[in-house]
């Protein structure tokens, strides 16, 4: 099947065309949700953080909008913010993507000179991109992520190996693969360290993980009561072990090439990366589309509803209850795979025509359904 | 047709694909190598659950996809209905 895409100014490609209202903190969501009300075709994407954060918080904040605004599924991007100067630093950091990029600061000017400022540049915008036509692109032009969620033992039989073959083929093409969920490699996470390019990544992976099971056990002695969450447990799923076996199916077979802070994009070419993350569904796929993922495969068990504004989240499930009681969350079908009525080179086959289709615009379940979960991570309280 | 399926030859478990009642006679194919293995289930074990095909002693490892999934908490028999009540995390 063809692909096609948006190529951006910078050669990404990116396969929806949004323009996006971007809060810089959380007291100008109000001001960009006016915005988006005024101007048919943006999107405004409130969260709840952006005051008085510092450290590595404050640079994962600030790596986070940035990374959204350039994500390739963005066309253009007006950033409001109440203060000029952070304002502005996240508009200049997209705007080196080459794309059109406008800051607008409330203080000095209220919400409703921002408003009518910053609309009239949403509505230049919004009629700008709707003349952007898709090109044919490549499978190797994709950034796509991965990430599992109310996962029982039909992801670790089905969706999770449908997705690994997936992966594998997408990285054989030339394309680049991110994956993560630190603290839900538990039990496997040897499996991920052997699979490091080389000795110094190994290290390097073992360095992160080793720090977030250590903040874990800080705060909480062990993660007994979360993970494995009630869900998985009523799918099956007895350990975090039993539940990283099933998570690390659907990484593939192929080795991994980098390792990832929270939103970081890649810079060792194409290829699979692990991305440091949580495993909280919304968390993750935002960090992964801050970090320029186009695409998400989602596979689930016992049935997770997530989607995200930029980024389209596909769901595969193998869980032959799951894909009846939740079937308009559910793009892929493999339950077939239980039955063995489905070879799993099928079943990816499947993954990877729901991928292409997706990719060229096909409307995802969780995109139908209006799920937009945009969640940005906080490392620690603010000041 | 089985009613359940085994990641590698040598796990203690395997997942059923549909609900099992306890006394049923029923069949697991491995899916590394697709054999076949029949077990009497000595309890009850819903669709996604796991049934044992192999013993272990309580304190004993527990594999799954060939790699421990945590510890026995008591002894479990073949055909045993195997989850949190039997099987603990070795990590936590």
């Amino acid at each position: 099947m063809e692909l096609h895409g948006y190529r951006r100014e910078n050669g990404r490609v990116g396969v929806r065309n949004h323009v996006v209202i971007l809060p810089v903190d959380d007291i100008s969501n109000a001001a960009c949700e006016a915005v988006a009300a005024h101007i048919k075709g943006t999107m405004a994407l409130p969260h709840s953080y952006g005051r008085l954060q510092y450290g590595e918080d404050l640079a994962l904040h600030f790596r986070t909008m940035i990374g959204t605004g350039s994500n390739p599924n963005v066309a253009a991007v007006i950033v409001v913010g109440i203060e000029e100067n952070w304002t502005k630093k996240i508009a200049d950091g997209i705007a080196e993507t080459g794309k059109p990029v406008a800051a607008f600061s409330i203080e000095g000017h209220g919400d409703l000179e921002t408003v009518r400022r910053a609309s009239w540049k949403a509505r230049e915008f919004v009629q700008w991109a709707s003349e952007l036509r898709r090109e044919p692109v490549e499978l190797g032009d994709l950034v796509v992520s991965i990430k599992c969620g109310e996962s029982d033992t039909t992801t670790g039989l089905a969706s999770c190996p449908t997705v690994g073959v997936a992966v594998d083929r997408l990285v054989e093409e030339g394309g680049t693969v991110f994956f993560g969920e630190t603290s839900e490699l538990t039990g496997g996470e040897h499996l991920i360290a052997g699979r490091m390019a080389t000795p110094e990544l190994k290290e390097e992976f073992r360095r992160v993980y080793d720090d977030y099971v250590e903040l874990i056990e800080t705060q909480s002695e062990d993660l007994l009561g979360s993970q494995p969450t009630q869900g998985n447990i009523a799918g099956g799923l007895s350990t975090i072990e039993e539940k990283a076996l099933g998570n690390i199916e659907k990484t593939g077979t192929k080795e991994i090439i980098g390792v990832l802070a929270p939103a970081q994009s890649p810079q060792n070419g194409p290829g699979l990366y692990f991305m440091d993350s949580s495993s909280a569904a919304a968390e993750h796929v935002t960090l992964m589309g801050a970090g320029g993922a186009v695409l998400h495969m989602f596979p689930t068990g016992q049935g997770n509803v997530i989607g995200n504004p930029i980024v389209p989240v596909i769901k595969v499930s193998g869980n032959p209850n799951t894909v009846k009681t939740m079937a308009e969350h559910i793009d892929v079908d493999v339950s077939g795979l239980l039955s063995r009525e489905l070879t799993l080179p099928q079943a990816g086959g499947l993954m990877m025509e729901y991928l292409t289709r997706t990719a060229n615009g096909r409307v995802t379940s969780a995109e139908a359904l209006g799920h937009r979960e945009f969640t940005m991570t906080k490392l620690y309280r603010s000041a | 047709m089985h009613r359940f399926l085994i990641h590698k030859g040598g796990d203690h478990v395997g997942v059923a694909t549909s609900d099992i009642e306890a006394g049923e006679k029923v069949v697991g194919v491995y899916m590394d190598d697709d054999s076949m293995v029949e077990v009497e289930a000595r309890g009850e074990v819903p669709l996604g659950h796991k049934i044992a095909v192999e013993g272990c002693e309580a304190g004993g490892d527990v594999t799954e996809y060939g790699v421990r999934i945590g510890k026995a908490t008591e002894d479990i028999e073949v055909g045993d209905y195997v989850h949190t009540h039997n099987l603990k995390s070795a990590r936590w």
